[in-house]
């Protein structure tokens, strides 16, 4: 059973919780494989994906999830400077619950936005991405991705690469993969790895060659251009060569059946060959269709439930 | 007009006095202790106000750091209700930063604070000058014409002055007028966008954090400027254990120098932005820092080498705080609040004997900024504040008599209350009769 009315992150679920969402998300990949994908699961409902960063593939998918089970939708994008001007998150909120939303999908570059949501609206909040805090339901696409690939989860050795600090793929992965049975190691350049990640059971290291070794999952992030012109990073270039994942370090230090995955979009020839991207072991276009199903899952527990999500 | 407490404990640092007795007050002046008590009968038409051993009569407090936001961003706090708020935490005088709009940096505006406080109803308020035009980087304020017309002191706190240059030519200036710069120790290259401290809870909970080492570099070079120019240099809200260390250094090597901290400095900890679901009253700068640093700070206090708690009200306005975490401003109220967390947290502990605590609330600010009040001394101002050690209370934001509503200790329960405060001899809060629930 789900024991919440939000999802805003993975750090406060259960191992049951989120194994109970993935059997729910497996049992949604039947229905997206029909000729007609559609089931009326929840229809008059309304959902409203209220984004204050830019988003395109989280933002379909979401929609996509919400129509499949015939639910309203409704997309509100804030322009950035409301944020900081104009009217507040709070009123909003208000507004668009008292206008008929019986559920909240919310991306904002915030942390902790989402949860200030959830505690103003009276309907269930989703986070589809907070700042630097996380990203649930990528994590939990990840799990449900890799579980299908593996047959399992406990056990893996599962190395994240890349810019830690400001990733809550990241944040949402080391708690989904840890908490799962999963070992987690964390590499990249100290400059993007913050302090402290230790106390989540994670391992870090600087240098990559020690972090691949006998990986089972390698799971890229993207790296963002900002990060050189804010003086973190010299160049991509050197990022690539210390850091890059290739087809040559993946044979040298990763067993056979290795997976690779990545959140999406991809920087092919900056964190990522365009060899290693293309291989049919880099898991990235199932990430994406796992998306659909893990997200109808969500929306279906937190609105379709006997209480339909209502207090 | 005579007033008399009676039998109240009477605890008074400055002259090594602690004693049941009464305290004399007549003409607005302290007329005399009187250890044991004084005959009433002696004393026809005097006012008496009966008090118990659980009171503590001390002198009133004396904070020398805090937000009045007047002029300019009256929404958020007035000289008048500062006043009355501070009057209810047990303060007799505050000294408010120069962060207004316009900011304290002239000698027309530190008239306009003094004339505002002739009339306010509680506690004393006294200006603090800002050391630079506008609170920059680059020109000089007139600090002598702002010394002149009743600063008492100068700082750079909010707007934290980067450049040594400008800050050797500030301190320079208040070596010359005698009085001390109070330093917001920040290097805010390395805080930029940061509403946190850094650490393992910034990281889970995804936040910018400001790294300690923010502060202490900015302190090492300060004390450097301190050791350089003479100025006295008091050390504003210090919150590292690395920071306490600097200053013991300091103090050790000779440099003019004295600190305070905080309440929410030694009791609270960054735990506390995620206990509370990323609650903006917790975001204060300095952030609130580890469990290391808050023993160190308390450490600090007990050993001298803090020398006083000082509290950095900052109210702001509801809407204000009521956003997202990043978008919040920085800063919590503190007034009311102050007394009873030093008695609960840190002489209820046994961190702090009772001397050393009204020490560090009345007499060492009275020290270090060269104030008159601090003490019961015959013949001083009858600034006095009385703590019922009794009283068990719940913080509860909606009863604060500041319009700030920004407390992270609402729903906190502490022991101690101020109950009495009396400045210049009129009493100007009096909540003997009530319980504290229904203040």
């Amino acid at each position: 059973m789900l024991q919440r009315r939000h999802i805003l992150g993975l750090e406060e679920m259960t191992p049951e919780e989120i194994q109970f969402v993935l059997d729910t998300a497996d049992s949604m990949k039947e229905i997206l494989s029909r000729p007609i994908k559609k089931v009326p699961a929840l229809r008059g409902r309304t959902v409203c994906t209220l984004f204050y960063e830019p988003s395109t593939r989280t933002r379909s998918s979401f929609e996509l999830a919400a129509k499949i089970l015939s639910a309203d939708t409704i997309s509100i994008t804030p322009s950035t400077s409301s944020v900081v001007k104009g009217e507040s998150f709070r009123d909003t909120l208000l507004t668009l619950q008292a206008m008929g939303t019986d559920l909240f999908v919310i991306r904002h570059q915030c942390s902790g936005a989402p949860l200030f949501a959830s505690k103003i609206v009276s309907v269930p909040v989703i986070n589809a991405g907070d700042g630097m805090h996380e990203h649930p339901t990528q994590g939990l696409l990840d799990l449900l991705t890799l579980r299908a690939v593996k047959g399992r989860l406990s056990g893996l050795k599962v190395t994240i690469v890349g810019d830690i600090a400001h990733s809550r793929v990241a944040r949402s992965n080391i708690w989904g993969f840890t908490k799962m049975g999963a070992s987690v190691r964390l590499v990249g350049p100290p400059t993007l790895i913050p302090l402290g990640l230790e106390a989540t059971g994670a391992k870090v290291y600087d240098r990559l060659e020690p972090a691949l070794e006998g990986a089972d999952v390698v799971y890229v992030l993207r790296i963002q251009r900002e990060r050189m012109e804010s003086g973190l990073l010299p160049s991509l270039r050197e990022y690539t060569r210390l850091y890059g994942i290739t087809p040559e370090r993946l044979a040298k230090l990763t067993p056979a059946d290795v997976v690779v995955m990545h959140p999406g979009p991809m920087n092919r020839g900056v964190e990522i060959s365009p060899e290693v991207a293309d291989a049919g072991y880099c898991v990235v276009t199932e990430q994406v269709a796992n998306g659909v199903a893990l997200r109808m899952a969500l929306l279906y527990l937190l609105l379709g439930g006997a209480d339909g999500g209502k207090e | 007009m005579r007033l008399i407490l009676r039998g109240g404990r009477i605890v008074d640092p400055s002259q090594g006095l602690d004693a049941v007795g009464d305290l004399v007050i007549e003409d607005g002046r302290i007329e005399r202790v009187v250890p044991g008590g004084a005959d009433l009968a002696s004393q026809p038409g005097a006012e008496v106000i009966e008090l118990s051993g659980m009171h503590v009569v001390m002198p009133g407090l004396i904070d020398v750091h805090c937000h009045l936001r007047e002029p300019g961003q009256e929404h958020k706090e007035t000289i008048a209700t500062g006043s009355a708020s501070a009057a209810a935490g047990g303060f007799a005088t505050v000294l408010c930063m120069p962060n207004t709009e316009p900011p304290i940096d002239s000698a027309a505006v530190v008239s306009l604070v003094l004339e505002r406080a002739k009339s306010a109803p509680g506690a004393r308020v006294l200006p603090i000058a800002a050391g630079t035009v506008g609170m920059g980087d680059e020109r000089l304020s007139e600090m002598a014409d702002l010394v002149e017309a009743g600063a008492v002191a100068v700082s750079d706190d909010a707007f934290p002055i980067q450049r040594a240059e400008t800050l050797r030519r500030v301190m320079e200036y208040c070596r010359m007028l005698g009085v001390p710069f109070v330093a917001h120790c920040e290097d805010t290259s390395l805080t930029r966008g940061g509403c946190m401290n850094e650490g393992e809870v910034s990281t889970r909970l995804g936040l910018k954090g400001m790294p300690a080492v923010a502060e202490e570099a900015a302190l090492a070079r300060n004390l450097l400027l301190a050791r350089l120019t003479g100025a006295h240099l008091h050390v504003a809200h210090v919150s590292t254990a690395f920071s306490v260390e600097l200053i013991r250094w300091a103090k050790d090597a000779g440099i003019s120098v004295s600190a305070e901290a905080c309440p929410h400095h030694f009791t609270l900890t960054d735990e506390a932005v995620a206990d509370s679901g990323y609650d903006t009253s917790t975001k204060v700068n300095p952030p609130l820092r580890t469990a290391a640093d808050v023993e160190a700070v308390k450490r600090g206090l007990a050993d001298g080498t803090i020398d006083c708690i000082a509290t950095d009200h900052a109210p702001h306005a509801a809407e204000e705080k009521d956003v997202e975490y990043p978008l919040a401003p920085f800063g919590m109220v503190g007034f009311e609040t102050a007394l009873a967390l030093t008695f609960t947290e840190l002489v209820q502990t046994g961190v702090l004997s009772l001397a050393r605590a009204v020490e560090c609330l009345s007499c060492a600010p009275a020290k270090i900024f060269k104030l008159s009040g601090g003490t019961l001394r015959a013949g001083s101002a009858a600034d006095v504040a009385v703590l019922d050690t009794s009283r068990e209370w719940v913080v509860d934001r909606s009863k604060l008599v500041s319009k700030g509503r920004n407390t992270p200790f609402h729903g906190r329960r502490v022991k101690g209350a101020p109950v009495l405060t009396i400045v210049g001899g009129r009493v100007v809060y009096n909540a003997l009769n009530v319980s504290r629930g229904d203040k």
